[in-house]
């Protein structure tokens, strides 16, 4: 289940790791670093430049127990969103 | 939390990245990840500073053998393209330009997601490469360790 653009947008405080730049494993090195930080139920966003992430992040999602929420593209950045679960 | 298990056997700069890369995506995933070096493998994991063990210890061949192996990871040739090491060197400037992490950082970060990394005595003593020649921090084992490791496993490559 995504949620729209809209929603993603809307959502107030994430942390947001920013990932751009940097080429596959580097995405989810990031977001693996970052997520211990997290409270659970919280959201995390992620910023990427390797298209890879739009597989890579809800696998690594699904993997470690999170709940992916959706990804749009914007001004050449993809933004993804998770919800720590766990 | 699963495990993967990786025998690096190849010493070619390409093949070594992507065991690596595997390695550090699947520690990244919370799997526990266990990469064993076997013949060409081992030179991936020389020291940086080009330490050689004391020649006293080794035999003509094994001095020979260990002379002819590249000092250290980011010295591997590639498996296709590799032109004596200048293919290497172009493809090395293209990955920077890309940001992609060169083998020496993959196994810095491997370092630091506390991926295991086995070395096999029985071909460092085949090539002539001494524990002092190779990186701290890691194990020595040999065929058993590897298959114990293998057998909880559910991910095993041969790279």
């Amino acid at each position: 289940m995504s949620s729209t653009i809209e929603e993603l947008k809307a959502i107030a405080t994430p942390v947001v790791v920013d990932a751009r730049g940097v080429s596959c494993p580097g995405p989810i090195l990031a977001a693996k670093k970052q997520i211990g930080g997290v409270p659970v139920g919280n959201v995390m966003e992620v910023l990427a430049t390797d298209s890879g992430t739009l597989k890579d992040i809800p696998a690594w999602c699904k993997k470690m127990g999170h709940d992916f929420l959706g990804s749009f593209e914007e001004a050449g950045s993809i933004h993804l969103f998770l919800r720590k679960a766990k | 939390m699963a495990k993967k298990t990786i025998i690096v056997f190849s010493g070619d700069y390409d093949r070594v990245m992507a065991a690596f890369i595997i390695a550090n995506g699947a520690a990244a995933m919370d799997d526990e990840v266990t990469m064993f070096f076997t013949f060409w493998g081992l030179a991936a994991l020389r020291k940086t500073d080009g330490v050689a063990a004391p020649d006293a210890k080794k035999s003509g061949l094994q001095k020979a053998f260990s002379a002819m192996l590249p000092k250290n990871a980011e010295k591997l040739g590639l498996s296709k393209f590799n032109f004596g090491g200048a293919g290497r060197s172009m493809m090395k400037r293209v990955m920077k330009a890309e940001n992609v992490m060169t083998v020496a950082e993959l196994i810095e970060t491997a370092r630091e997601q506390d991926i295991k990394l086995i070395a096999c005595t029985m071909s460092m003593d085949v090539l002539g490469i001494g524990k002092e020649e190779l990186i701290d921090g890691i194990e020595y084992a040999g065929v058993a360790t590897y298959l114990g490791e293998a057998d909880e496993s559910n991910v095993n490559l041969f790279i």
